[in-house]
């Protein structure tokens, strides 16, 4: 009996421990910024390395949801006559929720798993450690740029997606299942309202950036140093990410909906 | 003689297991200390407290004459500036080439030009004997010459202090014997105070001026190398000669092979 | 490893792709317009009755799209909906007789406004008023019209006085 008393007390104890080493982690990497002039290429490189080596794979998958949302869309829709409505369920569909969840879920994927992978060898190489014996800060050098990095780069992202989205919609609506190109943009543009559809499916991807970034980062700079802890890390880095994610969705439009 | 380094009741827990239990070693300035002992036994983990980045239960540890635990950390990262470390796998930054891999602490922590940090570099790579290698990427390098490079990164802040980490452990003899050199030469050339932890007991012995050896958190032994050598103590020369069972046990702790064999087959 | 230079100028690009597809949404897709004052000019027409139509509904001739609903608010002498509708300037000859009417774009559709030109020789110019208007039709509107027009056939079997003939009989 006591014994569990205190599995449950140590249980508790971990939990808090890590949160507090990752909350941390997250308050170091946002306000010890390297001063401009050395953190600003540093930035650069991470957006590059996490946002522009992303593109492709968040273009053809943004290319296929738009046609395949389309398709579906169209037979769906014109069962009540209502085809020309394609444009508005494509459009919304993709900036309120699609956009923003999937483009997450890829770089979570993509840019989370490498990044949980590259500190995590980083330290089991000791590159960490020599970094703090010649007295640079990790954190500031090596974690605060990545997390700048795929915080600016998850929003352009996203933002790209939708457009990329909606075209491959168009390609299907108008270019294959003949629709009229103008009742297929109108209708869109009367339905889709700038701040409360795309506006709000951007805020959503600046707070997922913020969370897969996190714990992309946190996984890996808690990972034990060895093939099997980075292993471990990156499947991590994915599976808390996903489900945070798809979690924080669900939050963010409730409140959005809700009017919060 | 003056000490750059006083250890003094030094204890520390990890995972609840005493790595060190009132251990005090003293390192005199501009000499080459070593520490040894068999593997386990925390001698990396002592590196990691000199350099701050673990905290002891107990004890203190003095760093030209600052306590480095109580140390705040811009205190500690000036302290650091002032030390040089040596990674057992080098630590190498694998993005960035040889050449930047030895001006990344320049860049960090001055503002000279490039032309400067350029003269800096090539200087210190002369050093390790690897000018010529400076456009290479740290995975086209061997093992040798990786930690030679990170020689060379160590002392490009000129530093007081160079500790070592098992600089010789997976070398072949003639790297060995480079890093040998190597550090026997840096040490006196640059008035460096030099620290060496190792298991490697000939080449370790062939260097330092003076040797402690630690055994299950304690220091067994302590000494300039000929006296460590005559020491008579069992558990010295168990370590010292490398035999296989002695006062450290070839078993791991158990319970007696028949009871845990009889054991097993009753349940 | 890319230089440093190429790495800039790839992330460069990469903002500016973003940027464009960010102006794309706003103009293509969401029809984000108040930033740019469009040319056009404005006319009003009243209605008993708009249904579901809102602001920035289209408004079209022969299902062409000509212009959009800027403004809706209710004349509170008359109790009618005052729509003010911004038509493109390219569209200048419309006849002040044409009629206007809110329709509905297939079963489940936003509504809109069709403009069906007339003969006249005057053509509407800004601040005019459309005074032929025909109002949405509201789907349960017409469902009760329509019960109503087949209950009343059978108001002879419901009379009452043969109600309370047959109570008469009965009793």
């Amino acid at each position: 009996m006591i014994n569990q008393v205190a599995a449950l007390g140590s249980l508790g104890i971990e939990v808090v421990r890590k949160y507090g080493k990752a909350g941390i982690i997250l308050f170091r990497a946002i306000f010890r910024v390297p001063n401009i002039r050395k953190g600003f290429p540093l930035v650069v490189q991470q957006i590059y390395a996490e946002g522009v080596l992303s593109l492709l794979i968040i273009i053809v998958s943004a290319l296929f949801i738009g046609m395949v949302v389309a398709l579906q869309g169209y037979h769906t829709l014109s069962k009540f006559g209502a085809s020309q409505q394609l444009g508005p369920l494509v459009a919304l569909s993709v900036a309120r929720e699609l956009g923003p969840v999937i483009t997450a879920l890829l770089f979570a994927g993509r840019a989370g798993s490498a990044l949980a992978a590259e500190i995590g060898l980083m330290k089991a190489t000791e590159q960490l450690s020599s970094m703090e014996m010649m007295a640079v800060d990790p954190l500031q050098r090596v974690i605060a740029p990545r997390f700048w990095g795929g915080f600016i780069s998850l929003p352009l992202l996203t933002i790209i997606f939708n457009i990329v989205a909606i075209y491959g919609a168009y390609l299907v609506g108008v270019k294959w299942l003949g629709m009229d190109a103008g009742a297929f943009w109108s209708n869109m543009q009367s339905a889709v309202d700038f701040r409360l559809d795309i506006l709000n499916g951007i805020y959503k991807s600046v707070v997922f950036g913020v969370v897969v970034t996190w714990i992309a980062l946190y996984q890996g700079y808690d990972a034990v140093p060895t093939s099997a802890g980075i292993a471990n890390a990156t499947t991590r880095t994915v599976v808390y990410s996903s489900l945070a994610v798809l979690g924080l969705d669900f939050v963010l439009t409730a409140m959005m909906i809700g009017g919060w | 003689m003056k000490n750059l380094i006083e250890i003094n009741k030094l204890g520390f827990m990890r995972n609840n297991r005493a790595i060190f239990r009132d251990v005090d070693i003293l390192i005199p300035q501009g000499k080459v200390t070593a520490i040894m002992g068999p593997s386990g036994t925390g001698k990396t983990t002592l590196l990691r407290l000199i350099g701050g980045q673990l905290t002891p239960a107990k004890g203190s540890i003095k760093v030209a004459g600052q306590e480095v635990p109580r140390l705040s950390r811009s205190a500690l990262y000036n302290l650091r500036k002032r030390m040089g470390m040596l990674f057992q796998t080098g630590g190498l930054f694998t993005h960035l080439t040889v050449f930047e891999n030895v001006a990344f602490p320049l860049r960090q922590h001055t503002q000279l030009s490039d032309a400067m940090i350029r003269s800096l570099v090539l200087m210190k790579l002369e050093m390790v004997g690897l000018r010529g290698a400076r456009d290479l990427m740290p995975s086209e390098l061997s093992g040798g010459m990786a930690r030679r490079v990170a020689l060379a990164r160590a002392i490009a802040l000129d530093p007081e202090l160079i500790m070592y980490d098992e600089p010789f452990s997976g070398q072949d003899p003639i790297s060995m014997g480079v890093l040998v050199k190597l550090i026997r030469t840096l040490n006196d050339a640059l008035g460096l105070t030099t620290v060496i932890v190792s298991h490697d007991v000939q080449e370790t012995l062939s260097i330092a001026d003076y040797v402690y050896v630690i055994s299950d958190g304690k220091v067994i032994g302590q000494g300039d190398a000929d006296s460590i050598k005559h020491d008579q103590s069992p558990q010295l020369q168990q370590f010292l000669r490398g035999l296989p069972d002695g006062p450290v046990p070839f078993h791991y702790p158990a319970d007696t092979l028949k009871n845990d064999l009889m054991g097993e087959g009753a349940a | 490893m890319l230089s440093q230079r190429v790495i800039e100028t790839l992330v460069g690009l990469f903002l500016l792709a973003a940027i464009l597809a960010l102006m794309a949404l706003a103009f293509k897709v969401s029809g984000l317009t108040t930033f740019f004052k469009q040319d056009g000019y404005n006319v009003t027409a009243a209605f008993e009755d708009i249904g579901q139509l809102k602001v920035r509904g289209s408004v079209k001739i022969a299902g062409v799209t000509v212009g959009e609903v800027t403004g809706i608010m209710i004349d509170p002498a008359s109790y009618k909906a005052v729509v003010t509708l911004r038509i493109n300037s390219t569209v200048k000859d419309i006849p002040n007789d044409s009629s206007a009417s809110i329709l509905t774009a297939g079963l489940l559709g936003d509504n809109y406004i069709a403009i069906t030109p007339m003969y006249g020789t005057v053509f509407l110019k800004n601040g005019d008023a459309i005074e032929e208007t025909h109002s949405a039709m509201i789907l349960e509107k017409l469902i009760g019209q329509f019960l109503f027009s087949i209950g009343h056939p059978g108001d002879k079997a419901t009379d009452p006085s043969t109600d309370t003939a047959d109570k008469g009989a009965k009793k």
